[in-house]
């Protein structure tokens, strides 16, 4: 029997203090996710059960019990308490998925810091911008990455620590860099944590905006109460459930879903620190004997890509229940993972900003393949007429997915851009920048976004972004970003470059700027084409007229060109 | 072949490793571990499409035939071999 039950039956009389009863929280109690995902399960009598079991690209396993994780939590925050680091102040978290990724995000909470991952792929650029927004005091990292923020230094003045996770020795620390060694650090057994309240700030995800720079997400303690439930209900965790979540802890469904919610259930989680191949992927499941599967429809097509064969060479008969997240889910998918698995992926719809699954398919309700499904219990959403920004009548017709903000991990704001926050509201609804149709059994069917934001392999990227790296390189003299559509991870990053004088296109040139964003953004800003023209379409008072050339790579309407310079 | 493996070698030393890495050698697993990801394959397969002057299928370019000097250096063979 499923958690949820009838989805239907939820949604008559639901409220949110179900989930506060179950988690033993009244409404003003200190509420401080590092010690609900720890120290509450060791006081529930499962101190000894496996929370977390963790294999690292070189295949070598390490497990940890609750109370493992409780001690190293209580280790790591201690010894950012000895650095002086104190509630609020923001600490990032700058690593590969290792072990300390997910102990050091507890004791960041632990002593009321606010946690600030940030995806261990990305360049000294993307890194400082984020940084230096957010004037964090201190980073926890790798040796194999501390080089990209030694380089950024001199632009950081708030940044006072560099907390090195396995320095070993045989290089110097250099400026403002210490080692922390759990292995060699004694266990801190009792660790008081700071009396976070609901409203006390948690989580700071960064995410990519159409104009503007990156806008940190500012989340709270409470947003546990809706990120425990969801997982309880959409993800279907069970108390002997082994779950693995394969998002990096870098974007918020690494954290929410790979983190808060396993923990504070006292569930058995697994993570593969190693990238991406099929053999891999299908053994580590049947290794393992993953019964709950919540990963992305990149990943899935790529599967796909390998074929049945593969898949009945693994005993993959732990499988219980699969969902997915990060992009619209196909249909063909869905209807792969039904026959190859005997389960379908169930799609579930949420955002950096939502902090929880806001619409999704549930254990139970019937799967309609290719749809996001129904708004959770407690979340009221609805499809809005672009032109009345009111709720269409009659369902059929595409508009805007907006929601009711009301739920408790909504964010709070976005980190001191008050602005931008105001800006994601009209008419009291929230306003998701997705476009998709609600049909008349009330599954919402996504239709594309509603801006210029290109959507990768589930990862947003800003055109704006990488349109301001490119001007960097001294061959641009103009650029233009837009998304073209790729098989495998829905879209790609495209660039139209004009070139300065006395540059001129070249593979060599092509390659050299590719490698130029890589680095400085990420791999996954870069351009996988850069198309070399003479010219960009603008307007008449020279703004670039993106929506012009995403139109010719998507094949639509160019629509209305009378702004166009050229015209 | 020995002279093929140095070439990516170098360039993947070159351009994926930061000076006081470890260094790689031609069975060093690189996309299973972490040195090259999904998106930086694609640089990759343009670097040795240029260099070689030949073009690798999308379906050939897959993360396993991508994880090592070794691999790589067979697949490119594979194609150089069709060029001629």
């Amino acid at each position: 029997m499923s958690h949820i039950g009838s989805y239907e039956q939820r949604i008559t009389n639901f409220d949110w203090s179900i989930a506060e009863k179950e988690l033993g929280y009244n409404p003003g109690d200190v509420i401080n996710i590092g010690w609900y995902a720890t120290d509450r399960i060791c006081q529930l009598g499962k101190a000894s059960k496996t929370a977390l079991i963790h294999e690292g690209f070189t295949g070598v396993e390490k497990r940890y019990t609750y109370n493992d994780i409780r001690l190293a939590s209580n280790t790591i925050g201690a010894f950012l308490r000895g650095l002086g680091l104190k509630n609020e102040d923001r600490v990032c978290l700058f690593m590969d998925r290792i072990p300390e990724l997910y102990l050091g995000f507890l004791g960041i909470l632990k002593i009321g810091a606010i946690a600030q991952p940030l995806f261990s792929a990305f360049g000294d650029e993307s890194l400082h911008v984020r940084l230096s927004n957010a004037e964090t005091s201190a980073v926890l990292t790798q040796k194999k990455h501390v080089f990209k923020v030694r380089k950024i230094l001199d632009r950081l003045p708030h940044l006072k620590h560099i907390i090195i996770v396995d320095h070993d020795g045989k290089s110097p620390l250099k400026e403002r860099e210490v080692a922390l060694s759990l292995e060699r650090s004694k266990p801190v057994e009792d660790l008081e944590c700071f009396p976070t309240k609901a409203e006390s700030p948690s989580v700071l995800h960064y995410t990519s905006g159409t104009t503007g720079m990156p806008k940190g997400v500012q989340h709270v303690h409470y947003s546990l109460i809706s990120q425990y439930l969801t997982a309880k209900w959409v993800l279907d965790l069970q108390e002997d459930d082994i779950y693995w979540c394969t998002a990096d802890p870098g974007w918020v469904t690494g954290t929410s879903y790979g983190i808060i919610a396993p923990f504070s259930l006292g569930v058995t989680q697994c993570v593969l620190d190693a990238g991406f191949s099929t053999e891999a992927w299908y053994r580590f499941l049947e290794k393992n004997r993953v019964s709950m599967w919540y990963s992305a429809p990149t990943a899935i097509r790529s599967l796909m890509k390998g074929g049945d064969e593969i898949v009945q060479k693994h005993d993959l008969s732990s499988l219980r229940h699969l969902a997915s997240v990060g992009e619209p889910l196909n249909s063909e998918a869905v209807v792969w993972s039904e026959r190859v698995f005997g389960k379908p992926f169930l799609d579930t719809y949420w955002q950096t900003e939502t902090g929880c699954i806001v619409i999704s398919n549930y254990p139970g309700m019937e799967v309609r393949p290719g749809s996001m499904g129904k708004p959770f219990p407690g979340i009221t959403g609805t499809i809005l007429d672009p032109t009345r920004n009111e709720p269409y009548s009659v369902p059929g017709k595409i508009g805007l997915v907006a929601l009711r903000f009301d739920w408790p991990s909504r964010m709070r704001t976005y980190w001191r851009n008050p602005e931008a926050f105001q800006k994601k509201f009209r008419n009291g609804w929230y306003m998701t920048g997705d476009r998709a149709r609600m049909d008349k059994d009330g599954y919402y069917w996504f239709a594309g976004r509603d801006d210029d934001i290109i959507n990768t392999a589930g990862h947003l990227v800003s055109p704006f972004e990488v349109e301001s790296a490119l001007l960097e390189h001294p061959a641009v003299a103009e650029s233009a970003v837009v998304s073209k559509p790729d098989p495998l991870n829905l879209e790609v990053v495209k660039a139209f470059v004009t070139l300065k004088p006395g540059f001129a296109a070249s593979p060599d040139l092509d390659l050299e700027i590719m490698n130029f964003i890589r680095k400085k953004l990420s791999p996954l800003a870069m351009p996988q084409e850069i198309e070399f023209v003479d010219s960009l379409p603008k307007t008449r008072s020279g703004k670039i007229m993106r929506r012009i050339l995403h139109a010719k790579e998507w094949g639509e309407e160019i629509g209305d060109t009378s702004t166009l310079e050229n015209e | 072949m020995e002279g093929l493996k140095d070439v990516i070698l170098q360039y993947v030393t070159k351009e994926y490793l930061e000076d006081d890495s470890e260094p790689l050698d031609y069975e060093t697993p690189l996309i299973s571990g972490g040195i090259v990801d999904s998106f930086s394959m694609v640089s990759l397969k343009r670097f040795l499409e240029n260099k070689y002057s030949i073009q690798i299928p999308d379906d050939k370019a897959t993360p396993e035939a991508f994880d090592s000097v070794t691999k790589i250096a067979a697949l490119v063979e594979e194609f150089v071999g069709k060029k001629g």
